[in-house]
Parts: C-alpha cells; sequence; structure tokens
C-alpha cells in the first residue's frame, strides 16, 4: 500500500480515536452534572427539560404515527406470503416481535428523533457558541453543561424511549390490519397471543435500555459537535452533517452491543 | 484590599490559547474606582476583561479577584465569580428567550427562581433601563442600541460589585451614549439600585474623547503592553500616538 495511503488511515484513525475521547469524556462530565446539580436551578432546568421532552417526543408524534403505519404494512407484506409458503403462518406474531420490537422500532425510532431534534441541537448549539452565548452563560455564573446540555439530553433519551413505545404499539395494530387485508387465517387473539408469547420481561428490560442509550448518545454526540469546540458560524453547517452521520454510527454500535446482550442471554 | 490585582499577567485569547495578546500586566483596581482601558482594535481588551472576570486564567503571573487566586476558581467559588457583572460587546443576548427571560435567568437561576417570582425584581430593573414597551421581544427584533441595554439589565439584576463592560458605547447612537455615560457616571458614585454603594467599574473603548471625566483612571493597550496613565490630565498630556489616535488628535500629515 503505498505510504500517502497508510499516512491518511492513520489521520484518520488517530482523528477517530480523539473524537472517541472527547464524546467520552463529554459523555462522563454530562453525567456527573446530571447527577451533581439535580437539585440546582430546579425552577429554570425542569421547564426546560419539560421542553425538550415536548420537542423530542410529543411533536414527533403525527409522524411517527404515519411511520407506524408504513412499518407494520412494510413487515407484514413482506413475511405474509413467505410465512404462508412454507406454512408458518402462526409466527407472525413473533416475526412481528423479532424484527418490529427489537430491532426496526428502535433503531428507526433513534434515526427519525436524530434526523428532526438531532441535527437542530447541533445547529442552535453551534449558532449560539459562534455568536458568544456560552461565554455570556459563564459570565453570569450559569453552568453551560447543566442549562444546555443536560435538559437535551434528558428530553431526548426519555423522548425517543416513549415515541418507540408509541412506534411498536402502532406497527403491531397496522401489521395485523394488513394481515387481515390479506385474507391471512389468523385471528386477532391469536394474533396478539401470538405476540404475547413471543415476548419476555427481557425485551421490555433491554427495550428501555437500548432506547434511553440511543436518546442519551444522540444528545451527547450533537451537543459535543455544538458546543464542545469553538465554531465559526460558517463551520456550523458542516459540523451538523458530522454530527448525523457520527450519531447513525454510535446508534449502530449500540444495536450492536444489544444484539450480543439478546444472543448472550 | 484591591478588587484586580494582576503581577505579570500575560493573556492568551479567548480563540487560541496559544497566543498571548497582552503580556506583563501589573494593575490593581480598588473598590469604587472607575478605569477606562483603551486601546485600538485587536490590542486585546475583551481578553483582559474575560480574564479580569475569572472567564480565564492568566498565562503567566498572578492574578487575585477581590482577594482570590483566579487560578483556584471553580464551582466552590461561584459566589465570588457572582460578585463580577460582564457586559460584553453587543450583548451576547440568548437569541431563545425574550428581553424580560434574558434579564431575568441569571436571577431564576442563581437563586432558583421561579419565572413569577423574579417577575417584580425585573419589571423594575427594565423600568429603570427603558426596557418596558421590548419585554416580550426577541433579542433579534430589537435595535442594538436596546440589545446592548438589556444586557446591562442582565448583568445588573445581581448587583454586582464589581461591573467590566466592553467597548459598551461601541455602535450606540447619540442619545444612548448619553444616556449610559450618565448611567455609568451614578453607578460609580452610588445609585439607589445599590442603596447609594459605588460600584467598581472598569470599561474598554476605542475613543477615549466620551470617557473624560477627572475621577476616572486610564490605562492603555497597544502591542501587547498595558501601561497605565493615571488620571484625564495624563492622558492629556501623554505624548504616546496611540493615545493621540484615541482622542482624535489631529495628526500631522504628509502631503506629496
Amino acid at each position: 500500500m503505498p505510504k500517502s495511503y497508510t499516512d491518511l488511515l492513520g489521520r484518520k484513525l488517530f482523528l477517530a480515536l480523539l473524537t472517541v475521547q472527547g464524546l467520552g469524556a463529554f459523555a462522563l462530565i454530562t453525567l456527573g452534572v446530571i447527577l451533581q446539580k439535580n437539585t440546582t436551578a430546579k425552577n429554570v432546568i425542569r421547564p426546560r427539560i419539560r421542553q425538550e421532552i415536548a420537542r423530542a417526543g410529543v411533536a414527533l408524534l403525527p409522524m411517527f404515527f404515519f411511520v407506524a403505519l408504513a412499518l407494520g404494512f412494510l413487515v407484514i407484506g413482506q413475511t405474509v406470503s413467505t410465512l404462508a409458503k412454507v406454512g408458518a403462518i402462526s409466527y407472525l406474531g413473533s416475526t412481528m416481535v423479532i424484527v418490529v420490537v427489537r430491532e426496526l422500532g428502535p433503531l428507526l425510532a433513534a434515526f427519525l428523533v436524530l434526523a428532526r431534534v438531532g441535527t437542530a441541537n447541533v445547529i442552535e448549539l453551534g449558532t449560539a457558541r459562534a455568536l458568544g452565548e456560552v461565554e455570556a452563560l459563564e459570565a453570569l455564573g450559569i453552568d453551560p453543561v447543566h442549562y444546555l446540555i443536560v435538559p437535551r439530553v434528558i428530553g431526548m433519551a426519555l423522548g425517543i424511549f416513549s415515541l418507540t413505545v408509541y412506534l411498536i404499539l402502532g406497527a403491531l395494530a397496522s401489521g395485523y390490519l394488513f394481515a387481515f387485508l390479506q385474507d391471512v387465517p389468523l385471528t386477532p387473539g391469536d394474533y396478539f397471543k401470538q405476540i404475547v408469547e413471543s415476548l419476555g420481561w427481557l425485551d421490555f428490560a433491554l427495550l428501555a435500555l437500548k432506547t434511553i442509550a440511543f436518546g442519551f448518545f444522540i444528545a451527547i454526540v450533537t451537543c459535543y459537535h455544538g458546543l464542545a469546540q469553538p465554531l465559526r458560524l460558517e463551520e456550523v453547517s458542516r459540523v451538523a452533517v458530522r454530527a448525523v452521520t457520527q450519531g447513525i454510527v454510535v446508534c449502530v454500535l449500540i444495536d450492536a452491543v444489544f444484539i450480543v446482550l439478546y444472543l448472550v442471554t | 484590599m484591591p478588587v484586580i490585582e494582576m503581577r505579570g499577567v500575560s493573556v492568551a485569547a479567548m480563540r487560541d490559547a496559544s497566543f498571548t495578546v497582552v503580556a506583563d500586566v501589573n494593575w490593581s483596581v480598588t473598590a469604587g474606582e472607575f478605569w477606562v482601558v483603551a486601546g485600538p482594535e485587536l490590542s486585546g481588551k475583551s481578553d483582559l476583561l474575560m480574564l479580569a472576570a475569572g472567564l480565564m486564567s492568566p498565562v503567566t503571573g498572578s492574578y487575585t479577584l477581590f482577594g482570590n487566586d483566579t487560578k483556584d476558581f471553580g464551582e466552590a467559588e461561584l459566589a465570588e465569580r457572582l460578585r463580577v457583572g460582564f457586559i460584553f460587546q453587543g450583548g451576547q443576548l440568548f437569541n431563545q428567550l425574550t428581553i424580560a427571560e434574558n434579564v431575568a435567568l441569571p436571577l431564576r437561576y442563581q437563586k432558583n427562581l421561579t419565572a413569577a417570582a423574579a417577575a417584580d425584581e425585573v419589571s423594575a430593573l427594565l423600568e429603570l433601563m427603558e426596557l418596558t414597551p421590548l419585554a416580550d421581544v426577541t433579542p433579534a427584533n430589537v435595535a442594538a442600541n436596546w440589545r446592548q441595554r438589556a444586557a446591562l439589565a442582565r448583568a445588573l439584576i445581581l448587583k454586582p460589585e464589581l461591573l467590566l463592560l466592553d467597548n459598551p458605547l461601541a455602535g450606540l447612537g447619540a442619545r444612548h451614549r448619553q444616556w449610559w455615560l450618565r448611567f455609568l457616571d451614578q453607578i460609580s458614585r452610588g445609585h439607589a439600585l445599590y442603596d447609594g454603594k459605588p460600584v467598581t467599574l472598569v470599561v474598554t473603548a476605542d475613543d477615549l474623547r466620551p470617557w473624560q471625566h477627572e475621577r476616572r483612571k486610564f490605562a492603555l493597550l497597544n502591542k501587547k503592553k498595558f501601561i497605565t496613565l493615571g488620571g484625564w490630565n495624563e492622558v492629556e498630556t501623554a505624548s504616546h500616538s496611540v493615545v493621540k489616535e484615541l482622542l482624535a488628535v489631529q495628526l500631522e500629515t504628509t502631503t506629496q
């Protein structure tokens, strides 16, 4: 391999390691602030957390109902014909649990929130940084991580968790609707019985952990790129693209960790 | 005890910590003084002021603020930091909040108050600053003259003992400049807002003329040096060409 390629690879690897180090430090600082300052300025921070939950959760509900409908149709549409061919139609509910509850539901919810709210985070914080608002907070004795980051992290973690639950419920319901329209010989009772039998306590626990992890890390990645480094206004759009790309990578890595957890347990 | 005490301090640029903008500053400000630090553009006035506020540490030398070494400033020293008010050039208001919310934020955050509990104090200050009609407007929809005044209100809400103002007259109209000069003079002598207690003031400027006053002290920042000039008489008699520039004295021109 030519030396210029190895140099480039080494540089990229080094930069990636630096980013991981920066993100790790930022995540730890944020966790520290969440724990240390959970009673500081409650009357300012709690309304901001509610605002962020509304932004990363409630405001996205209409889009999520549409996506839930589409997801149910897609999964059932693809699986019904295959399962019917091999006479395994009784596995429809189990398929929905594996595909929607364990994998697609949380991942899709995370990607949608990353696209809608994560990008806004980078742009808002990057602009605030570029306009000197962060220095203004420090001059007023207000911890920028506490005021700007903590509400976004908590709001996004709870937002993604709630939206995933709605997405899954919507997709399961629309899945049955599509199966019914395709004349699949399955009563609603049998369908939901299959789903209930396929679900274990681990599914609920890991679903909660996974979605909260998605929310936490998406918020960390987007806030880190918006806030942690001094920015000029013209750099904000470039940084937003980088943050979204890294957000997707982080979500896929978290998902891989949870797949391993499912396999181990 | 001096409010500000700098000994051999070097100041790094806020945007690039590896670049020293001012070196070897020896400066002492006692309570109740009114200092004007003048200098041409990019002479490091804002950086010096940020350091004076305890927002940066000196590269070399020692800096004590109210007798506390700023190198040790952390969460525990927050109360000391709140004794200092800082007004950025341009205001640096929070664009997502209204003018009233901007003014209320430090009070609500530091004292954990609801918006309703802080409302009376905020209204009184907005009234004093003639900002009441703009209370519910966001900064983007307010003229720069009023944004700067809102920044002053935001800094004053916690009643700091030391007020640092970065080029407060820059870009203001004549009426607003007069208002600022009058108001700063009042709080320097003792304003009702402070129950008549004088506030220590440090302002930076790129034009010395509006600051002419026998009670004020002057310093010059030029070519990385901090030069204490003294009172207005010394400023007028200073032979330094930059001082003359800042006084807008007609310099000799050569004609070809």
